[in-house]
């Protein structure tokens, strides 16, 4: 049972489980799942799809913060900045000097990879000022979390762009045929490919052990900065696709000031729900992925609550709190020791 | 821990004893509030109830201060603020004064160091130092030091020795727990024997002489450990002459002077001389642990480049750090990982261990080295220092390396692993693998090693072997006798 | 140190990339409004008729312009680039421009326009606080101030004119607009900006005070979407899911609009002008105009960003030694519909 407890996947869960019941209790329809049409084609609606569907961005993100948390002990706070940059080159590309193309100037791949290009650039710099120069991530990435959305809007001329293109638009609704939307089978594939790297190389390890104990890493022949370094480089990655989702989403209308505003301080959120220590170290990439869906299922019940719009942040702000402080690794030990009073009289303690 | 009972007296020096994980630092942490207990009391003079201590601030009100085995300071601060933070709730403090007091304080205990000194320009032993004038100015009625010598030289342990007396004198009782058994008949009055969480017994020092201690420590009777060398034979192959890594004019951005250095496969040689002398320096300059600036190094003749760890690990170099805690152990890192750790990275990044793989590997060595341990997921962090170590040397045995640097691999740690551990670099030696080892104690020095380098000032001053491996020969090679 | 050099190489390339991004940033309006065929070109074409008499007079007017940035939104896109566009040497001025989203900048750009001696200081604040000692310094030196687009926390006299938007007459007449439609109920979605702001206060409170006087009228769901397309596409996914009734969708800005459109296009619910739900937005942006023209949308509300003339208009008055009068300039606005808009307006009115 106590094990239950320290399990890191655990807070997560419990809070998802706690929001669940929440809803079946206060409005079992809320799961309701219905048949929709969108284009001829019979997709799968409800608040269950709206939540795996929008929610897709921030469990992205929620990969490579984890990571760059991990490693450097810190937080890439210019996450939304460079994921308004990626998306408004992607945009340009595909839009070469029209503000609203009939035809696509450049084909979606290659409009993908330059975005992707840049918001590697963008880590790569965030990660060379935390790797090499040992500045402090929060500092590092202040550059271009004041920096980035000034160079997105420099990109378009700060023009108002919509690219009504119905490819690009299966990449934040539907592909043919296929009923879920297609941000969450990105997301799915994010985590595979993520997974799998997991699985089939010492990212996990190295990452860990470089954000526990520099020095001895390096004595063990990791090399703490390339380390570093490679997680902000992942972290590119996970901003450019996530910023292809949104851009898609939004059929390029893109408000430089207001493009995924605030979506770092999810992720780190994300991060922090899944019982991540924020100080690095150790890390729990699923537990992470489930946080962020926490994160988008609670803003769906609030709005399915039709909370007053003023008290929306204040009802976020409080449920958060909760879901951090029993997120506590203190907390944690203390429900843990509860139990096993509770269940094991008298147990040997080593 | 189990059913301990434990008196101290006023104006007592009380030695506690027992292997690693036989419990002691688990007492002193309930003692002290750190730990909550699950059953029994504990009264302190002058109270007809029992004490409530929930906390260490609560330990300190009651006049209980504690000295740990690790530093627990904070680098960043002087040596002052280190010395009363957190003692006063005033907002507003008078660092003329206080920055005055510990200069005092500091002179009065004849500590090298200033008030206003960043903490951690001091050396570890100052350090050390500090923490034990924070627990003496804090006017305490029991004072718990663990392990307050493992990182002072002799002339630091005398200046402790003489404050203790001083102390006990005043009425304090000192509780002291050390691995030098000398230290232990030198100052203590009593001794406590704890061994598996378990109160063994408490006696009169004269009733209790050394082997006997030992032997109730172990729960066996002591082997001597004197006989080691003869029974690990030596490595009799026919390359025994062989030279496995040569280093000339090797010099790192640590300050020692440029040094030369040779070992020969299946030779145990050492580093000798006074903490902070570079014996330390000189073996990080050979792993790389360190800039190298200058010098060449061979290997099996063949010259190699080493400016990273990970090229003397390819080269099969192990290095074994003297601070476990800063350079050894990944602390929240379970067992397992730990181990496999150096053997993961010699393999490569894209060729992960499966956990089946590595729990094997972990198994392997658990049983062989006989580290304690819940199981291979425990975290090393909450294992103790001497299975700390053996879980770091479980590590780089596991790599296999032909060369093996050992500095310091026996400190803080008991008695019984130490022999083991010296048992070890034997049996290791005799199957082929050089080592060097490095240690703060002479007699463990002049058992494993053939041959020592002796250090002073960052300097390579002499080297000793065969009949000239005494104590008495290391003791004047150090002291320098007079030459400059 | 192979890899040093590259860290170092890259963080220099980047620092390149923001440099150039800064510095290109100023110019960039400018560049793309003759670049494209941008909406601000069409509307100073416009107004292209009238005499160009100041020119005339020789002597160029030295204005200072202190406005938000430009990528502030698309309205104030269009804003800079009409103000650009028009403060020109041809038109009779020499005009400098400062661009913040930061009160306290805007008072230092403020302060280096009173040193440089401009004769006017056209001036849209990012914050309604703070100008009272900066506005007097100016007045001391003999320099006009007249406010533009937003209003400021300060006494009347000291500045000469001020030209904004009636937010609420903008919503006011997209709810006339609404009450024409002869509906027999109206269930409203309604999407608000940010808390506070006054296009959020002006437009909501327009809505609100019809909703409270007419019983046909109810909202079914008041959130606010911080201006953001993809929040407001969620809540309106929200409503949908619950299985309210609504027919109406009164999103305060064309972006919510834009993401509650994509909501019901998900669900399947038709919308504009022969769907289920009257879907209004405001700002007129070009792709929001042609929503309209395309009949997905039956209503768009203008806040107009086109006040270069009118501030000409005033400095000329000015010039002549006269007074404005009234002092306060509401900006004419207009709303588009469905059944009326032409192309011709999505070309001219577009931003």
């Amino acid at each position: 049972m106590s094990k239950i407890f320290k399990n890191q996947l655990f807070i997560p869960i419990a809070a998802l489980l706690l929001l669940v019941l929440f809803n079946l209790i206060v409005d079992p329809a809320f799961f309701a799942l219905s048949k929709g049409v969108y284009d001829g084609d019979s997709i799968l609606t409800g608040n269950l799809i709206s939540i795996i569907d929008n929610g897709s961005e921030l469990a992205i993100l929620a990969i490579g913060m984890t990571l760059v948390t991990a490693a450097s002990g810190g937080q890439d706070i210019s996450v939304g900045a460079t994921m308004t940059l990626a998306g408004s080159v992607i945009v340009k590309v595909l839009r070469g000097s029209e503000t609203s193309p009939v035809t696509l100037h450049q084909s979606i791949i290659v409009a993908f990879l330059v975005g992707c290009l840049v918001a590697i650039l963008c880590g790569a710099f965030n990660g060379a000022l935390v790797a090499f120069f040992k500045i402090q991530p929060m500092v590092a990435t202040l550059i271009l979390f004041t920096a980035g959305r000034s160079i997105a809007s420099w990109v378009n001329n700060n023009q108002n762009i919509i690219i009504k293109d119905e490819k690009f638009k299966y990449f934040g609704y539907y592909l043919p045929k296929i009923p879920i939307p297609t941000p969450f089978i990105i997301a799915i594939i994010c985590i595979i490919i993520m997974a799998l790297l997991l699985k089939f190389t010492t990212l996990g390890l190295y990452t860990q052990a470089v954000g526990i104990n520099e020095n001895s890493s390096r004595l063990n022949g990791i090399n703490p900065t390339l380390m570093k370094f490679v997680s902000f480089i992942i972290l590119g990655v996970c901003v450019a696709v996530a910023g292809l989702i949104k851009a898609s989403r939004q059929e390029g209308t893109i408000s430089y000031g207001g493009f995924a505003k605030y979506i770092e301080m999810d992720a780190i959120l994300a991060v922090a729900l899944g019982g991540n220590p924020l100080g690095g170290g150790k890390f729990n990439m699923a537990a992470s992925i489930i946080g962020a869906y926490v994160i988008q299922f609670l803003t769906i019940t609030l709005y399915a609550r039709g909370v007053n719009p003023e008290a929306l942040p204040a009802y976020k702000a409080v449920v958060v709190i909760i879901l951090v402080v029993i997120s506590a690794p203190t907390v944690r030990d203390k429900i843990s020791s509860l139990t096993k009073k509770l269940r094991v009289p008298k147990k040997e303690v080593c | 821990m189990q059913n301990v009972d434990f008196t101290l007296c006023e104006g007592e020096i009380h030695a506690l004893m027992g292997e690693n994980g036989a419990g002691k630092s688990t007492l002193i942490k309930v003692l002290t509030g750190v730990y909550g207990k699950d059953e029994g009391e504990i009264f302190l003079k002058g109270m007809e109830k029992a004490a409530v201590i929930h906390s260490p601030q609560d330990a300190q009100k009651l006049g209980i201060s504690t000295v740990y085995q690790e530093i627990t300071l904070c680098p960043n601060l002087s040596v002052a603020e280190n010395m009363y933070i957190g003692r006063e709730n005033k907002i507003y403090q008078n660092w003329k004064k206080i920055n005055a007091d510990a200069d005092r304080m500091l002179k009065t205990l004849d500590i090298p160091a200033q008030a206003k000194q960043q903490l951690s320009t001091c050396s570890i032993a100052v350090q050390q130092m500090v923490a034990i004038a924070r627990a003496v100015d804090m006017d305490c009625k029991v004072l718990i030091l663990d392990e307050p010598t493992s990182s002072l030289d002799e002339h630091e342990v005398e200046k402790l020795f003489t404050l203790m007396r001083d102390l006990k004198k005043r009425g304090v009782g000192i509780i002291f727990v050390t691995h030098f058994l000398d230290q232990v008949y030198e100052v203590c009055d009593k001794i406590t024997v704890l061994r598996d969480g378990k109160l063994v017994g408490e006696y009169e020092i004269k009733d209790l002489p050394r082997v006997k201690l030992v032997a109730k420590m172990l729960g066996k009777d002591f082997d001597d450990v004197a006989d080691i060398k003869d029974e690990g034979a030596c490595y009799k192959g026919e390359d025994a002459d062989k030279v496995v890594l040569s280093a000339e004019n090797l010099c790192s951005n640590q300050g020692i002077k440029p040094f030369d250095f040779y070992i020969k496969k299946g030779e145990v040689n050492g580093f000798t001389g006074l903490l902070g002398s570079g014996r330390s320096e000189c073996v990080r300059a050979i792993f790389g642990a360190d800039r190298v600036t200058s010098g060449t190094v061979s290997m099996n003749g063949k010259k190699v480049k080493i400016s990273k760890p990970i090229h003397a690990m390819k080269n099969g170099i192990a290095y074994l750090p003297e601070d476990r805690k800063i350079d050894g152990i990944i602390g929240e890192l379970s067992v397992r990982d730990n181990i496999i750790l150096a053997l993961q990275v010699l393999k490569g990044a894209f060729r992960p261990f499966s956990k089946a793989e590595a729990n094997k590997f972990a198994d392997e060595y658990v049983k062989l080295l006989e580290i304690k341990t819940a199981s291979n997921d425990t975290p090393i962090k909450s294992l103790s220092g001497g299975n700390q170590q053996k879980v770091i040397l479980a590590r780089w045995l596991l790599a296999n390396p032909e060369y093996l640097i050992l500095d310091e691999p026996t400190r803080g740690i008991d008695v019984g692993t130490k022999v083991e551990i010296q048992k070890l670099v034997l049996k290791l030696a005799s199957e082929g693998k050089s080592i060097t080892f490095i240690s703060s104690e002479t007699d463990e020095m002049i058992r494993t090693c053939s041959r020592l380098v002796v250090m002073r000032d960052r300097k390579v001053v002499g080297e000793l072997s065969g009949e000239d491996l005494t104590q008495n020969k290391i003791m004047s090679t150090i002291a320098g006798g007079g030459e400059e | 140190m192979k890899k040093k050099f590259l860290g170092v190489v890259l963080s220099v390339a980047m620092v390149a990339t923001l440099l150039a991004g800064c510095g290109k940033k100023e110019e960039a309006p400018a560049d793309d409004a003759t670049a494209t065929e941008a909406p601000a070109d069409d509307a100073a074409g416009d107004d292209a008729e009238t005499p160009d008499d100041s020119a005339a007079s020789g002597k160029l007017i030295k204005v200072g312009i202190i406005n938000n940035d430009p990528s502030e939104s698309g309205y104030r896109t269009a804003n800079v680039n009409d103000l650009q566009n028009w403060f020109t040497e041809e038109k009779g001025y020499d005009a400098s421009f400062e661009y913040s989203l930061k009160n306290d900048e805007q008072i230092k750009f403020a302060q280096k326009f009173i040193q440089d001696g401009v004769d006017y200081l056209l001036l849209s604040a990012a914050g309604t606080a703070g100008w009272d000692s900066v506005l007097k310094e100016a007045q001391d030196a003999g320099i006009k101030v007249i406010l533009f687009d937003r209003t400021i926390d300060a006494d009347e006299s000291l500045y000469e004119g001020s030209i904004v938007s009636d937010m609420k007459a903008e919503g006011q007449k997209a709810v006339d607009w609404l009450a024409e439609q002869g509906k027999d109920e109206y269930n409203i979605i309604h999407i608000q900006g940010e808390m506070g702001s006054a296009a959020q206060v002006g437009r909501t409170e327009a809505l609100q005070e019809k909703v409270d006087a007419e019983d046909s009228w109810n909202i079914v769901a008041q959130q606010t979407a911080d201006w953001d397309e993809g929040k407001a596409q969620q809540q309106v996914e929200a409503v949908i899911n619950k299985g309210d009734d609504f027919n109406v969708i009164y999103a305060e800005n064309d972006n919510m609009a834009k993401g509650a459109v994509a909501a019901l296009d998900k669900a399947g619910i038709t919308h504009g002008k022969d769907g289920d739900v009257i879907v209004i937005g405001f700002d007129c942006n070009k792709w929001a105009l042609e929503s309209v023209l395309a009949g997905e949308w039956n209503y768009d509300g203008q806040c107009n960003p086109f006040q270069a003339e009118l501030l000409d208009d005033v400095i000329k008055t000015l010039e002549a030694g006269e007074e404005v009068d009234p002092k306060v300039v509401i900006m004419d606005e207009k709303g588009f519909d469905c059944e009326t808009i032409t192309q011709e307006d999505v070309d001219t009115y577009g931003i």
